[in-house]
């Protein structure tokens, strides 16, 4: 070892030491990152202090309890009036949310398979029909797609009095489509336990037969027998009760119909333009999923003597969804995120209620943003989860 | 070892933590004079209110009062910056500095002063909620407007008085929430709604830009009261004064005769309020922290109330409004100034 002399080149070269050493360099890099992450939330959190203190506004929750003093038309779920809170006002809205996520995934996931699977067919018309579509619907912004449903059904369809007629119970007009509303009555009971009935009594065959089959190689016919059980059942229930069922027309009365149920071009206009852009990628996915198997895969299993549909079934299908599984969770995150976009055509989502007109009427900036920031996160976080453990369940099991 | 490591790294962050600090804004007059420019906060576009023109020049009664601040403040009435805001927007914008002042035909109320923290400068225009219908439909009241199905804007107050009204009478309506004037219109003519809901003096603007304005009735009953006015934030007092002091102003001089003709004629008035008034007199603009000829400027490039009323929304513009409560109170109406002395 060599004598230092001078206590400069002593620090110096103790900090290139430092540095040349892989692990106290990593504790240094870490040191300084995390410095920073701290420095950025702190500034932030001053900022928030700060300003809120200059403009002398209080952080707090207590205008929830407050009577909201805005109607909100769209609450298919709650009672809510203008005289309810901005809680249950922000409630509306998140339920509002929570549908138009639910049906448009639904919606969506239906469409994009189906595309995806069109858009391999041989057939070239079908094959470039779908192509165009996709391409179509995946390279124009989503909220154009939200303009143009909800223009579609305000400036084409006609207005209530002039409402298209099928069959005088279902009217199509630019304030929504209404439909006769299911009204039960006594016996109906009997009609839904005969129901519950038939689907355990499915959900047990199902698992006999995938016994039967794994001991005996015999296949039987689960989706025809469980069908035939389950409306069969429903159907004579429904019989034998006296029909226990009527139904609440919509009629035209003033302005606008009542009665039945309404549903309003504005969600009609989400749902579906969020859906079809949502399905183009879908789509995609799908496509790229079956194609991701070998054909060595399905020639493997022909030799075998499979027919194709089982082989579609068995070997394709149950591979393909390892691939398309993880894509499609984000795919159904953005469907749930781009939901926000309902405020540009008036659907009361969470945004418009809480994040909207509560944030506007209270001037609570802060709080009613974290209150929307929260549902996006926590719905956002419910779907991540549900898709991982779909993805676990979907996962080769390796031997 | 794990632990001691830990410990240093939040010792370290706590320390960063502790030395950041932020800096206060100067006052808004510093600001707005070392910019050049001044930012108001206004609509998206409301015919006669707030508007681009073919050439894209903002025009109407909420722009030009904004150009008077600016020749107050500036001296010159184009060094203005249009901020364009929705009725939900408007405050955050303000209250997060994109704008310097809010012009927007915004209506005064407890709970915008007190909660939302803005501070109101007098009424430049005395509204009312009103309801328009298409002939057709033979409405000749909104006591007859049950179950209709109604537009209106989001984040307004004519949201809350809806609600109220129709609570209130006993009767039901569709809300159809809609973000901006524009959206309103295009749903209302589309046949979305039955009836349009907004200021009065909105609807007659509104009203003026369709093919076909006259098979729209505007019906008789006014809903609420909505007092107009500009806003700033809270904790700037001397803004505060300047934008309260630009608008009376302009009624001061409407109220004494001086017009944008006879604004140079006047400066030799024998009335010693009209040589307070244009900085002849006295020392209003240097307290204020302008120039002398402050309101001077205001009235040679822009003009007094009066002419800023029959110039964006008066009897001869589409609009067709008449000044009624917006008439001077020495003519039977509302708007007063309190004396410049």
């Amino acid at each position: 070892m060599a004598v230092i002399s001078e206590n400069g080149a002593n620090t110096r070269n103790l900090i290139t030491r430092l540095w040349s050493n892989r692990e106290t360099r990593s504790v240094i890099i870490q040191i300084v990152t995390l410095t920073v992450i701290f420095a950025t939330l702190a500034f932030i959190f001053r900022n928030v202090v700060i300003n809120l203190d200059a403009r002398g506004k209080e952080f707090n929750f207590d205008f929830l309890f407050h009577p909201a003093a805005y109607d909100i038309t769209f609450s298919p779920f709650i009672e809510y009036s203008s005289r309810s809170t901005h809680l249950r006002a922000a409630v509306v809205g998140i339920l509002n949310t929570l549908l138009v996520a639910a049906c448009g995934i639904v919606l969506a996931t239906l469409l994009g398979f189906i595309m995806g699977i069109l858009r391999l067919s041989s057939n070239w018309i079908v094959n470039r029909t779908v192509y165009c579509f996709l391409e179509f619907t995946r390279n124009v912004p989503v909220l154009l797609h939200i303009l143009f449903v909800h223009g579609l059904i305000v400036i084409q369809l006609p207005v209530p009095k002039k409402a298209v007629n099928l069959a005088d119970s279902f009217f199509l007009t630019n304030r929504g489509f209404f439909i006769p509303k299911p009204v039960w009555e006594s016996g109906s009971g009997l009609v839904a336990v005969v129901l519950l009935i038939s689907i355990a009594f499915v959900v047990l065959f199902k698992r006999w037969a995938k016994k039967a089959q794994d001991s005996t190689g015999r296949v039987y016919p689960v989706l025809g027998i469980s069908t035939g059980v389950i409306v069969g059942a429903t159907a004579l229930a429904f019989l034998a009760a006296d029909m226990p069922l009527s139904w609440n027309i919509p009629e035209l009365r003033g302005f606008n119909f009542s009665g039945g149920i309404a549903i309003k071009p504005e969600f009609i206009a989400l749902w579906l333009a969020l859906s079809y852009y949502t399905s183009s990628f879908i789509a995609e996915i799908v496509r790229g999923g079956i194609l991701a198997i070998s054909h060595g895969q399905t020639e493997a299993a022909h030799a075998l003597g499979l027919r194709p549909n089982r082989t579609l079934q068995l070997i394709i299908i149950p591979q393909a969804l390892r691939v398309i599984v993880p894509p499609l969770a984000s795919q159904y995150l953005n469907l749930t995120k781009n939901s926000s976009l309902a405020i540009a055509i008036g659907y009361m989502d969470v945004v418009a209620t809480v994040g909207g007109i509560t944030l506007m009427q209270t001037g609570k900036e802060m709080e009613t943003m974290i209150i929307v920031l929260l549902t996006y996160l926590v719905f956002s976080l419910i779907i991540s989860g549900f898709m991982n453990l779909y993805n676990k369940k979907m996962a080769l099991v390796e031997r | 070892m794990k632990n001691r490591l830990l410990e240093f790294v939040v010792a370290v962050s706590a320390v960063a933590l502790l030395s950041v600090t932020t800096t206060a804004g100067a006052g808004t007059l510093e600001d707005v004079k070392k910019r050049g420019v001044l930012r108001c906060v206004v609509s998206t576009g409301v015919a006669g209110f707030a508007y681009p023109d073919k050439s894209g020049v903002w025009k109407g009664f909420d722009i030009d009062f904004c150009r008077a601040t600016a020749a107050a403040v500036l001296g010159d009435s184009k060094k203005i910056k249009a901020v364009t805001s929705t009725g939900k927007t408007r405050f955050t914008k303000l209250n997060a500095n994109e704008g310097d002042v809010l012009w927007r035909n915004t209506t005064i109320t407890f709970s915008r002063d007190v909660g939302v923290k803005l501070r109101f400068h007098g009424v430049n225009y005395y509204d009312g909620q009103g309801f328009m219908v298409n002939k057709k439909l033979g409405v000749k009241s909104a006591k007859e407007l049950n179950g209709a199905s109604i537009c209106i804007q989001t984040g307004t107050t004519t949201e809350l008085n809806l609600a109220d009204y129709f609570h209130a009478n006993g009767m039901k309506y569709e809300a159809v929430p809609i973000e901006t004037n524009d959206e309103a219109r295009q749903n209302y003519v589309g046949g979305r709604c039955d009836v349009y809901t907004t200021d009065a003096s909105g609807l007659a603007a509104t009203r003026s830009t369709f093919s076909d304005p006259n098979n729209h009735i505007i019906l008789p009953e006014i809903i609420s009261k909505e007092p107009l006015g500009p806003a700033t934030r809270h904790g700037d007092d001397q803004w505060s004064d300047i934008v309260t002091w630009v608008y009376y102003a302009t009624v001061t001089a409407e109220e004494k005769g001086v017009t944008q003709a006879n604004v140079d004629k006047m400066k030799s008035s024998k009335d010693p309020e009209i040589l307070r008034l244009l900085g002849v007199e006295g020392a209003q603009g240097k307290e204020l922290g302008l120039s002398k000829d402050w309101a001077y400027n205001i009235i040679k490039q822009i003009g007094n109330y009066g002419e800023i009323f029959e110039r964006n929304i008066g009897v001869k513009t589409p609009i067709g409004l008449s000044r009624g409560l917006n008439d001077l109170w020495t003519r039977g109406g509302l708007q007063y100034a309190p004396p410049f002395r």
